[in-house]
C-alpha cells in the first residue's frame, strides 16, 4: 500500500510518502489508524484527533471504515485551504 | 474544463477564449483569487500552494460537473495554481457562462465555496521575518459550502 501525507502532516512526519505491506492488523482504514498511531509520537499525535486528518483512498475521500488492498493509495492530510 | 498548473494564467484571454466565436452567451462571471499581503491581522510576504496530483484534477472535475448539474451553463472553467506565488498573484480563477446572469453568478458562487472545502490544495504563508506556516482553514468556508447542500 502506498501512504501519502501532505500539508503538515508531512512536515510533522518528516515525509512524504511511503510504502506500507498489507497486513491483517491494516486490512482497514480503522486498524490502518489504530496501527499509525502506534508508531511513535508524532504519529500519535497527528492520528489521536481525527477531526483534522482527511482520509482519501484511491483518490476519493473516505469517512466510513473500508478494507484495503495492498494495491491501495491512502493519503493523509489537513482540512483543505485552497482557492 | 479544469486546468491545474505552476503558471500565471491572463485572465482577459481566457475569457476571450472561452467566448470566442459565439454569440448564444449572454453572462460571463469570472472570480480571481489573488495573493494578499494579510492573513488573521499578520502581515504576509508570499505564500506556496501544495496539492495531491491526480486527486485535485478529479475533485475539480467533480465539482464542475456538479455546477453544470444545477445550473444552466454554456461554459465553464475553473483555474487553480500551486507552487510559489509573489503578492498579488492570482491563484484561481473560476469562469462561468450563461444565456442569463443568474446561472453564471450563483454557479461561480458554488464553484468557489465547493473548490474551498474539497479541492486538496494547502496553502503555506512566508511572515516577513521568513517563517513559514500552514494556513488553518475557517469555519467561515465551511459555512458557505455548506449552504449549498439544501439546494438541489
Amino acid at each position: 500500500m502506498k501512504i501519502l501525507y501532505f500539508a503538515w502532516l508531512k512536515t510533522k512526519l518528516q515525509m512524504s510518502a511511503e510504502t506500507v505491506d498489507w497486513s491483517e492488523e491494516r486490512a482497514d482504514i480503522d486498524s490502518l489508524v489504530r496501527w499509525m498511531k502506534a508508531r511513535g509520537p508524532a504519529f500519535a499525535e497527528i492520528f489521536s484527533d481525527l477531526e483534522v486528518v482527511r482520509i482519501a483512498v484511491n483518490q476519493e475521500y473516505v469517512t466510513e471504515n473500508i478494507p484495503l488492498d495492498d494495491g491501495d493509495e491512502i493519503a493523509f492530510f489537513p482540512p483543505v485551504t485552497g482557492g | 474544463m479544469i486546468r491545474v498548473e505552476r503558471e500565471i494564467f491572463d485572465i482577459g484571454a481566457e475569457i476571450e477564449a472561452l467566448t470566442a466565436g459565439r454569440t448564444d452567451i449572454g453572462a460571463v462571471v469570472s472570480f480571481t483569487g489573488l495573493v494578499r499581503d494579510f492573513n488573521d491581522g499578520s502581515p504576509v510576504t508570499g505564500l506556496t500552494l501544495e496539492h495531491y496530483p491526480g486527486m485535485t484534477e478529479r475533485e475539480l472535475e467533480k465539482i464542475e460537473n456538479e455546477a453544470r448539474n444545477r445550473w444552466n451553463l454554456q461554459v465553464s472553467l475553473i483555474i487553480h495554481r500551486y507552487g510559489d506565488m509573489a503578492l498579488g498573484e492570482p491563484i484561481v480563477l473560476v469562469v462561468t457562462a450563461s444565456p442569463h446572469r443568474q446561472d453564471a453568478f450563483d454557479a461561480a458562487l458554488f464553484l468557489m465555496d465547493w473548490l474551498k472545502t474539497k479541492a486538496p490544495f494547502w496553502k503555506q504563508e512566508t511572515s516577513t521575518e521568513g517563517e513559514t506556516t500552514w494556513v488553518k482553514e475557517r469555519q467561515s468556508d465551511f459555512n458557505a459550502a455548506h449552504r449549498w447542500k439544501s439546494n438541489t
